[in-house]
């Protein structure tokens, strides 16, 4: 089953929402609704004729995009069997904020607390996440348009994230989404044993239910009986014939709403630099890991990278292996943590016995050699937007009045929530311990709570080449969680199953249906 | 580790005692009235674990019938030195609260002394593995309190040490240092010396090892082809039961983790049957019991740098065995370790239990199916009622760090490059 392109299907773009494919990056103006259902049947009516877009390339740029995805609430409240929500993962059937240990583990304790979330807390996890794109100008007609009957019998409107045009930067001022996956959507990686490079070429089954991801495995998903009433409409699953797979083409959404506190930000920076702008802008460099216009803090590697296009080469052509002691980009600057951009062995496995010394676990001495996990089972693919006015460092040091909140809305996509957002969230972004490190949290996301026998995370430490860090102490929380929830973001067929009529429990019984075999046939979403 | 099984009839009160050692679940009570955990001196981790296994009915796929094999309390102390000599400390120490919950078991005698009646019950592992072999309880909160005295130190004293060269200011650390211990402020206790009984015993297995398949090498080669065929056969046929656990377990098992950096982790489950995959795993074991004694015994068990000390036991006459870890880390991340890192390790070992995921050649493939994997050992853990970090909030890096600083500040002479490369580890 392996891609190997003999006995693996094409993708069928027409099936997969187009937030897979694209960032609708020129569709500049968006919002993110957030809805309760109110009436399934008329939600069900609703859902079944959105012009939901598709990852299928348009002859002409879209003006208007729509996406919708489900929490697990949702699928029961459009009246979904158990069963077959039984089949998606742990984390999604429990949800962002459903267990005491899922919100330690995220970090999401003190101020981050769900219950002091605006939305996604106990009580308050919406039903449906309909996504609206829109370029300049066009947001609140397309809004209209999408809000036509039978929406109002259909949907309660719980709240709508609003988000703002920072010109490709971050609330902090950094250019945001520089270093994205590049997906395999022409099914040719098949990875094999120890990856000895870092790539950033990856299996379609990391951001895709239905397909092989780095394992060479299919992700757990619900594949139902091909008896299930309705289920016609769904492909067969690839590692089970006579199964329908209901992930297939979908992939799981991870939205948190993360506000910025920009004046904090910029405030706690102006005065460690002594308020001369160069050196805070450098100190804020060396908390993200990156220049404000995205160029990483270390020269790009002669060596492409696969994965790494021309044209995106000179900021993502970098690994650390020749910053070892962090010299040049702190191991706790933002986007280290985030991404460590290692392979599955040490640097320097080449040849058949470093290979072997380096799997059993010798030939690398040093505290930090070989401790952090191998980054190609952990990537994210964002789709985030900010929200709230821009602010510079200059206006934030300065004694202007308040503009209001500013954040963004992360947004990752991922076939496996466990595995890769919550594992990055965990070891990574909110370890305290990460890459032999102590006493110290993400610089720009951290929430500075104590753990056991750890009285402070506060710290931000700078490598030095001749010696002492220099360490920067009460770095004060900037981003705190003000919401969040994971979504299933069903593939067109999976909409067409979920919205049927038959695919209730007590429903009608769909024997017309049964004869419809053609999944694949469908015709993309018209924009 | 100390065994006893426990009377079904008052499992339920046992739980409820074992319980009201806990803040919470997960979160011990270092002050509870039963083990006063933090007084004994000499201990690194301890768990109390019921050991209730719930896969009794996978032997059912092999066409034989369930044993129920007794419930038992385990209780398993990592300790500095020999552990006769824990076990007279900690019946001294606890021996009330001791008392009160192996009186739940059936092996139980209130008239017997009680360090005896623990020396009776003790089992002694397959394998065991130490992170870091001699350093002791003790040297893990000295080398602590002295990291974070020259931490203050250096915030304290920044502008000035950043002026000087690299081996000034490692002299001015070593001077504050001798400063500090002349006060009383920091105590950095010399090691003491090795026992010799100790080295000598290290010594005869060292070489005990090798010499036994020396002697057995030309048998073991005969044996080899039969016992790859045998190993093939039955990598091709033995089931894999590894359906996702209840969400009941699930959650269980997570209100117990992540209370610290540092985790727990107790599994259990049966051995496939027949002599082959005992034979096997008696074997295996016995290699990664010289392995971790003689090569991995610093700060690494292969490229894993995350365990503190695990153990493998076999119960029930070899039938059953049981693994306990102390880790760092979310579990998440600890079995992604063993896929990514380690696979031929937990393969070559796990794979002779029931249900495994599939092996090729005993090493390749079992742990790489990652879910399936993910969930085997998920639905083998077991959650530890009771479990005891003597420090938490330091990882086994953590504690490396902090003997590194002590090795860099108590040597002579030391070239430039090495000492900007300690002053790095602040």
């Amino acid at each position: 089953m392996g891609g190997n392109g003999i006995d693996t299907l094409p993708v069928d773009y027409s099936d997969i929402q187009g937030i897979v494919r694209f960032g609708y990056g020129p569709l500049t103006e968006a919002c993110f609704l957030l809805l309760d259902i109110r009436d399934a049947p008329a939600a069900r009516s609703w859902l079944s004729t959105a012009p939901v877009a598709t990852a299928v390339e348009l002859a002409e740029p879209p003006k208007t995009a729509l996406q919708v995805a489900f929490t697990r609430e949702g699928l029961q409240a459009l009246g979904v069997a158990d069963d077959v929500i039984a089949g998606f993962s742990d984390e999604f059937l429990s949800g962002m904020s459903g267990q005491e240990s899922r919100s330690r583990s995220l970090g999401d304790i003190g101020a981050n607390s769900p219950q002091y979330w605006r939305w996604g807390g106990a009580g308050k996890v919406p039903h449906v996440l309909v996504m609206l794109y829109a370029q300049p100008g066009r947001l609140e007609a397309w809004r209209q348009t999408i809000q036509a009957a039978p929406w109002d019998a259909a949907f309660e409107v719980l709240d709508c994230l609003p988000t703002s045009n920072l010109f490709g930067a971050e609330p902090f001022g950094f250019k945001d989404g520089v270093s994205q996956p590049t997906l395999d959507w022409k099914r040719q990686r098949a990875p094999h044993g120890d990856q000895l490079e870092y790539g950033n070429l990856l299996t379609l089954g990391e951001f895709l239910l239905g397909y092989p991801n780095e394992y060479g495995k299919y992700t757990h998903r619900p594949l139902l009986g091909s008896d299930t009433p309705a289920s016609s409409v769904l492909p067969f699953a690839e590692d089970a014939s006579d199964k329908r797979d209901l992930g297939r083409n979908g992939a799981y959404i991870v939205v948190r709403q993360l506000q910025q506190d920009v004046r904090g930000f910029w405030r706690f920076l102006d005065r460690q630099a002594d308020s001369d702008p160069q050196a805070r802008q450098a100190l804020a460099e060396s908390l993200v890991g990156r220049r404000a216009n995205g160029d990483p803090l270390l020269p790009i590697s002669a060596q492409p990278i696969e994965g790494i296009y021309p044209k995106n080469a000179e900021q993502n052509q970098f690994v650390y292996d020749s910053d070892s002691d962090g010299v040049r980009c702190p191991f706790g600057a933002h986007i280290r943590r985030a991404n460590p951009r290692n392979a599955d062995l040490p640097p320097g496995s080449t040849g058949l016995f470093r290979r072997l010394l380096h799997t059993l676990g010798f030939g690398n001495p040093k505290l930090r050699d070989d401790v952090v996990a191998s980054t190609r089972f952990h990537r994210l693919l964002r789709r985030g937007r900010e929200y709230g006015p821009a602010l510079t460092a200059q206006e934030a040091v300065a004694d202007l009045p308040e503009t209001g909140e500013h954040g963004i809305h992360f947004i990752c996509i991922v076939a496996n929530i466990l595995r890769q957002f919550e594992f990055v969230q965990n070891a990574w972004v909110m370890g305290t311990k990460f890459d032999a490190m102590t006493e110290e949290s993400d610089p720009l996301l951290g929430n500075r709570e104590a753990v056991p026998g750890c009285p402070f995370t506060n710290t931000f430490s700078i490598p030095q080449q001749a010696g002492l860090p220099i360490r920067i102490l009460d770095v004060p929380q900037f981003v705190t969680v003000r919401g969040g929830a994971y979504f299933f973001l069903p593939s067109l067929s999976a909409l067409r199953y979920l919205t049927a009529p038959g695919a209730r429990p007590h429903g009608i019984p769909s024997s017309s249906n049964d004869q419809d075999n053609q999944p694949e046939q469908t015709p993309p979403a018209l924009n | 580790m100390i065994l006893a099984t426990i009377d079904s009839e008052r499992e339920p009160e046992l739980r409820r005692l074992l319980a009201s050692m806990n803040r919470e679940p997960g979160s011990l009570d270092p002050l509870n009235s039963l083990v006063p955990f933090p007084r004994l001196e000499r201990l690194h981790f301890a768990r109390f674990v019921i050991l209730d296994d719930k896969t009794l009915n996978d032997i059912k796929v092999y066409g034989l019938p369930r044993v129920d094999y007794p419930t038992y309390l385990a209780f398993l102390g990592d300790v500095d030195g020999p552990a006769d000599a824990f076990l007279i400390e900690l019946a001294k120490v606890a021996g009330d609260g001791l008392r009160r919950i192996f009186s739940h078991c059936k092996e139980y005698q209130p008239e017997v002394d009680l360090r005896g009646w623990l020396k009776t019950q003790s089992v002694s592992p397959g394998a065991n593995y130490i992170n870091w072999v001699g350093r002791t309880v003790l040297q893990v909160g000295q080398e602590e309190t002295l990291r974070r005295s020259i931490e203050s130190f250096i915030q304290k004293n920044s502008p000035s040490l950043r002026a000087m060269s690299p081996p000034e200011v490692r002299n001015t650390l070593q001077q504050f240092v001798a400063a500090e211990r002349q006060a009383g402020r920091i105590t950095l206790t010399p090691d003491e010396p090795t026992p010799l009984g100790w080295q000598l015993r290290n010594i005869l297995n060292l070489v005990g090892l090798p010499v036994l398949v020396l002697i057995f090498l030309p048998l073991l080669l005969l044996y080899l082809p039969f016992f790859l065929i045998q190993l093939r056969r039955r990598e091709r046929s033995d089931p894999q039961i590894a359906p996702r656990v209840s969400p009941a377990h699930a959650d269980l098992l997570a209100s117990l983790e992540d209370h610290d950096v540092t985790n727990q982790f107790s599994a259990m489950g049966s051995l496939k049957p027949g002599m082959f995959r005992r034979v096997t795993i008696t074997i295996v074991l016995a290699v990664i019991d010289y392995t971790a004694r003689h090569i991995f015994n610093r700060g690494r068990l292969a490229r894993v740098s995350t365990i503190h000390f695990a153990r493998w036991v076999f119960l029930d006459r070899g039938r059953r065995v049981i693994f306990l870890s102390n880790y760092d880390g979310s579990l998440e991340g600890y079995m992604d370790d063993f896929i990514n890192k380690v696979s031929f390790g937990l393969n070559v070992v796990f794979s002779n239990g029931i249900g495994y995921p599939r092996t090729n050649w005993l090493l390749c493939d079992g742990a790489k199916d990652e879910q399936t994997f993910k969930d085997f050992l998920r639905r083998h853990q077991l959650p530890t009622q009771i479990w005891y970090n003597a420090h938490p909030g330091l990882t086994a890096l953590d504690r490396k760090r902090n003997s590194l600083i002590r090795d860099g500040l108590e040597q002579t002479s030391m070239p430039n490059s090495e000492i900007e490369e300690w002053l790095r580890l602040f």
